[in-house]
């Protein structure tokens, strides 16, 4: 069998010590939409019209929609109640490795609601939307001029999508070559999980790359794994161990004489932006997510966007739709045509996410911009230089880039795991880092904390980390498994939730048979 | 700069705690010859009233729908979105935080995607739903990639009813594999695809109401889906619809996709949206996407948490049921406070609202001499055949502030069966007003047919008098 | 009755020649939790070193493959309710599927119990 993940507990013990807060007044425990709403209340008034089955071809709903209502006061409670049950950027440190948990600027906000954004319509006459267009040639522009590239593939709607889109232009370039026998795609073992995905999706065999004892990849490795075969090699740049590929030119070179293409993931472009154009490291494709670069919210797990840059040589394949300069105005070219390899989704991609991106890129500037990512690397070598002495990390001596990689090795013998100290940071009022990720490394801690930290909120982080890693050598297992005590909710119980998926709100029998 | 908290006292002495000299030292990874070697042609840090004059100018410079009659739809629309839910989305514990992977401290979020996930459910007639996808088009080809590996069969049938767009996308998903077969164009509502399924056939996909306006019965083809061990995907694109129209669901449907936008979020030209998935409980483990599910915490209080993670990419990799990470979660908790808000009695009023305006403007273009509305059923949207090409027109009416809809060969360009065809949609918010501006403005320019009206060639410049 | 390991943490036990196939304790301990299993269809034959289940941590997905050539003559039909016999008795009520061995000669290259003790420890 193949173990491709480290096993931890997933189903929690009992705790003896209750969480005080939770239930509180400024710790609110809610009810679920379901068991406070019911049919008879609205939040909306609207007129009840009648209308005819003449047009409706027979098919008037006849199953009950079973849809509780709020009226606009409960509606505020409920969701203000829940949002009390979230931890955010905006109320402390989010240093979460590889997702880039900066500060969400609110003239982002404000501008992403105009009406000339936010209430146009995605397939009005091109003449009435040139505003629209314009706004998405300029935030193309700020792309190109980053990365050193030739093109813009703008409608990738998230990371993962930015692949499909990056991978597939890749496709079709070796088709239009006669190169379609070309069915491996090399990924490095500590990629991100899409990368592999991506590469499966589209039919090709994945080989993986080892890492070098320093946590980098080799030009030899990549040489020695090269072959008429090879469609492509996907690195993360900088990787996911926080380190800059420092032969990563020498690889896009070898990658290119085997003939094959380099893509790049840019899930870490923020410690480079401004500094290092990928471009000049010899990228055929990398997308740039824009919820973590250019600081569009998460908001929950979404959405995102990310538009994927292209070298020359992958420039004719990119999807439709693109803007094109047409004398004095711009042009949306929604057909494919020449080499394009067709469209990755309905209209033109993440209006509201550019909206935002281009106000960020034009709040900081190019200067604002290259200090950012200076400012990220600084803060994530100052964690590691105040914690390397207490952590353990896999591969030292080296500067890293915006984040900072520790093993669990420090906690041996400890009874104390990643998790459980993950979770005892909760305690201490900081949002755990990455956990377990990237899997080349043995219990990973990955942490970024990005360039909207302050002096003061990394020294307060440093002090806990520092202090739970003395707590947990002294013995005081107990603190770590237990946690979080402090939290609104326990440890959940994930093995049941797998055991019996409870994927909905289903009514009680009771008052259900009360209802009947 | 306003974003960034550090003073140059805090770099030196953080650069003392490190033990260099300069950032630079910190980037030695990097080779020298890439090292801020260019100078970008961009501008350097702007205040932030100068940031928001730059892009209000650019703002300025688009017709918003509300700046006159509106009658565009085609898979996205225009509906009031109340003003509590623009207010709750952009609260920070929603707006701020990340994928909820640590469920002590994200249950805010994992309430509200359990809470979207059986509205959905609820909504669309299904058994399960996902915590959802980037949007329509996307989860229908996700659908249909699910279905080939349920029935480990390879042919999958597109209505000719199905957005364009849609198509062109699943089209693009699936290349390199075989088995796709897309149906012409059904701008008539033409019954088209009961004949093209065999013991191949892994899934039909069919919308409704479909591109065109027309509603689909699905049931018989559900039959005939089933006949032959095939699945039948329905696509929804306005789901407001379903507040009135039986639920897809009801009439034999495996998987359900929908775009979710009408409820809760703006037009924004196009995205982010949010796509829906739903399906029958035993075809879960081929879902793509997040789940949130039920469970107990170590007390045994209530609360939820991401499940059947392993169907997923950052776990199974290259053997994951699909590459997706990022979901739509702002946008589903908006579609979700909308919803909450309408509930039960508010959706059926609204969808029965969106329908009376729609049959007023039937009513109002079948006055209207030359103009032939092609649909005997519908919901808000209907297709009318013009006597002159559509794309001209719109563009003419555009320019006099009535933006009339969507010209069919906008997305199918090259076909000239559809040249005189605009797609038209009403909602809520499509006033007596706007019925009658639209309809005076077509009548002017149908009075002209055959009276030297010039119909324009897509390629050739307009002499006509009316220019 | 002989039980065999694989490097890859399978057993098969041998009786006659039949070989129940499942997961050594030690690889349920690593795996923590399984929540869910698939299993293969009966009647589908298999080479050695093939994939044939796949089972499921909440945080991990880890295949299966077969120990031996053969032809599935039976599988453990409780674990679609209970996937956590495998936890709670691999060697036994956790056990996946029952083999027909094609080649006994197969079990010559695998490990004893002392072997595999060695082995994972």
């Amino acid at each position: 069998m193949s173990m491709n993940t480290q096993g931890r507990p997933t189903a929690p013990q009992a705790v003896a010590v209750g969480s005080p807060a939770s239930g509180s007044a400024l710790l609110p425990e809610e009810a679920l939409l379901f068991e406070i709403g019911d049919r008879d209340h609205s939040g909306v008034d609207l007129p009840d019209v009648e209308v005819s089955d003449d047009r409706l071809g027979g098919l008037r709903r006849k199953t009950p929609l079973d849809l509780p209502g709020l009226t606009e006061p409960e509606a505020m409670r409920h969701y203000v109640r829940l949002s009390r049950r979230n931890y955010s950027i905006d109320s402390g440190m989010y240093p979460l490795g590889s997702c880039t948990m900066k500060h969400n600027p609110r003239l982002n906000e404000k501008m992403a609601r105009l009406p000339g954004f936010a209430d146009v319509h995605p397939l009005q006459p091109v003449s009435t939307v040139q505003g629209a267009l314009g706004a998405i040639e300029e935030l193309a522009r700020w792309l190109m001029e980053l990365t050193n590239t030739e093109a813009v593939a703008m409608s990738p709607k998230a990371g993962a999508h930015g692949e499909l889109c990056g991978m597939m232009a890749i496709r079709a370039a070796h088709a239009a070559n006669g190169q379609t026998h070309r069915n491996i795609v090399l990924v490095p073992e500590s990629a991100h999980g899409t990368n592999p995905a991506t590469a499966a999706f589209l039919g090709y065999e994945v080989r993986s790359i080892d890492a070098n004892e320093h946590g980098t990849v080799d030009v030899e490795a990549v040489r020695a794994a090269l072959s008429d075969d090879v469609a492509a090699i996907m690195l993360t740049n900088p990787n996911t161990c926080g380190l800059f590929e420092s032969q990563v030119i020498e690889i896009a070179e070898a990658v290119h004489e085997a003939g094959a293409y380099f893509y790049c993931d840019g899930a870490n472009f923020n410690a480079i932006m401004g500094v290092v154009r990928p471009g000049d490291l010899g990228i055929d494709a990398m997308h740039i997510n824009l919820h973590k670069t250019f600081s569009t919210p998460h908001g929950g797990g979404g959405p995102g966007a990310g538009p994927v840059v292209l070298s020359q040589a992958l420039a004719p394949f990119a999807p439709v739709p693109f803007v094109r300069k047409g004398g004095d105005h711009l042009e949306l070219v929604e057909h494919a045509e020449g080499g394009s390899f067709g469209r990755l989704t309905a209209f033109h991609g993440q209006m509201g996410m550019y909206i935002r991106a281009l106000t960020y890129m034009l709040s900081h500037g190019k200067d604002g911009l290259a200090q950012a990512a200076r400012d990220a690397v600084l803060n994530a070598n100052y964690i590691k230089a105040r914690l390397e002495d207490l952590f353990s990390a896999p591969f030292n001596g080296q500067p890293v880039m915006h984040e900072a990689l520790f093993d669990d090795a420090f906690l041996k013998g400890t009874g104390v795991t990643t998790l459980d100290f993950a979770k005892a940071m909760i305690d201490e009022g900081f949002h755990p880092m990455t956990m377990y990720f990237p899997l080349v490394v043995q219990g990973a801690m990955l942490i970024e904390p990005t360039e909207s930290e302050s002096l003061q909120t990394l020294d307060a982080f440093i002090a806990t980390m520092r202090e739970l890693a003395e707590d947990a050598r002294a013995g005081n297992a107990g603190r770590f498994t237990s946690a979080p005590r402090r939290a609104p909710l326990a440890r959940l119980d994930e093995t049941r939730a797998a055991r019996q998926p409870r994927l909905k709100w289903v009514r009680p029998e009771a008052s259900r048979e009360a209802a009947e | 700069m306003r974003y960034l908290p550090h003073s140059e006292a805090d770099r030196t002495h953080m650069l003392g705690v490190i033990g260099a000299r300069s950032v630079d030292e910190l980037f030695a990874a990097v080779p020298a010859s890439v090292l801020d070697t260019f100078s970008p042609d961009l501008p350097d840090h702007q205040p932030e009233f100068s940031v928001e004059a730059h892009m209000r100018a650019l703002a300025r410079q688009n017709h918003a729908a509300g700046d006159g009659p509106f009658f565009v739809g085609a898979g996205a629309y225009r509906h009031h979105v109340p003003a509590s839910v623009d207010h709750l989305i952009q609260r920070s514990e929603w707006l701020t935080a990340y994928t909820p992977y640590q469920p002590e401290i994200s249950q805010g979020t994992l309430q509200m995607l359990f809470e979207f996930q059986t509205q959905v459910a609820h909504l669309l007639g299904m058994e399960v739903a996902n915590a959802s996808m980037y949007d329509g088009s996307t989860a229908t080809a996700e659908a249909v990639l699910m279905a080939r590996r349920i029935t480990k069969k390879n042919k999958v049938i597109l209505s000719g009813g199905l957005h364009p767009q849609y198509r062109d996308t699943v089209v693009t998903y699936l290349s390199g594999l075989s088995g796709l077969e897309c149906l012409a164009p059904s701008p008539e509502g033409q019954g088209d695809i009961i004949d093209h399924i065999d013991d191949d056939t892994a899934a039909i996909v069919i919308q409704t109401p479909d591109f065109y306006g027309h509603l689909r019965n699905v049931s018989k083809l559900a039959e005939a889906a089933h006949a032959k061990g095939a699945l039948l995907i329905v696509v929804v694109t306005e789901i407001v619809s379903l507040g009135l129209i039986e639920a897809p669901g009801a009439l034999g449907a495996d998987i359900v996709v929908a775009e979710g936008q009408s409820i809760g979020n703006p037009l924004t030209f196009g995205g982010p949206y949010v796509g829906l998935l739903a399906c029958r409980e035993k075809f879960i483990r081929q879902m793509p996407g997040r789940l949130c599910g039920e469970t107990v915490d170590a007390e045994g209080r209530r609360g939820f948490v991401l499940t059947l993670s392993t169907r997923e990419q950052h776990i199974r990799r290259e053997k994951a049921t699909s590459n997706i990470c990022t979901n739509s979660g702002l946008c589903a908790l908006a579609f979700s406070i909308h919803m909450s808000l309408l509930g039960e009695r508010g959706l059926y009023r609204l969808a029965k609202l969106n329908h009376a305006r729609a049959c007023a403007l039937a009513d109002a273009l079948a006055t209207v001499p030359g103009v032939e509305v092609l649909n005997e059923t519908f919901f808000n949207e209907m297709t009318v055949r013009l006597p002159v090409s559509a794309a001209p027109l719109v563009e003419r009416l555009a320019a006099g502030g009535i933006l009339a809809g969507v010209p069919v060969s906008r997305l199918e360009p090259g076909k000239p069966e559809v040249e005189n065809l605009l797609v038209l949609a009403a909602t809520e918010l499509t006033t007596d007003a706007d019925i009658a501006a639209l309809v005076e403005a077509l009548g002017a320019i149908s009075g002209k047919v055959g009276t030297g009206f010039p119909v324009r060639d897509r390629d050739q410049k307009e002499t006509g008098e009316l220019a | 009755m002989t039980t065999r390991y694989t490097q890859d943490h399978e057993y098969v036990r041998l009786d006659g020649t039949t070989g129940t196939v499942g997961i050594s304790n030690y690889a349920q301990e690593q795996l923590g939790d399984i929540v869910f299993v698939e299993l293969p269809a009966v009647g589908a034959e298999f080479k050695k070193g093939d994939e044939i289940a796949v089972v499921e941590s909440v945080k991990a997905a880890s295949e299966i493959y077969a120990p031996v050539s053969g032809k599935v003559v039976a599988v453990n039909e409780r674990l679609a309710d209970e996937p956590g016999l495998v936890n709670a008795d691999a060697a036994g009520d956790g056990w996946l599927v029952k083999f027909e061995l094609s080649d006994a000669g197969e079990l010559d290259g695998l490990m004893d119990e002392a072997a595999y003790t060695d082995f994972a420890v």
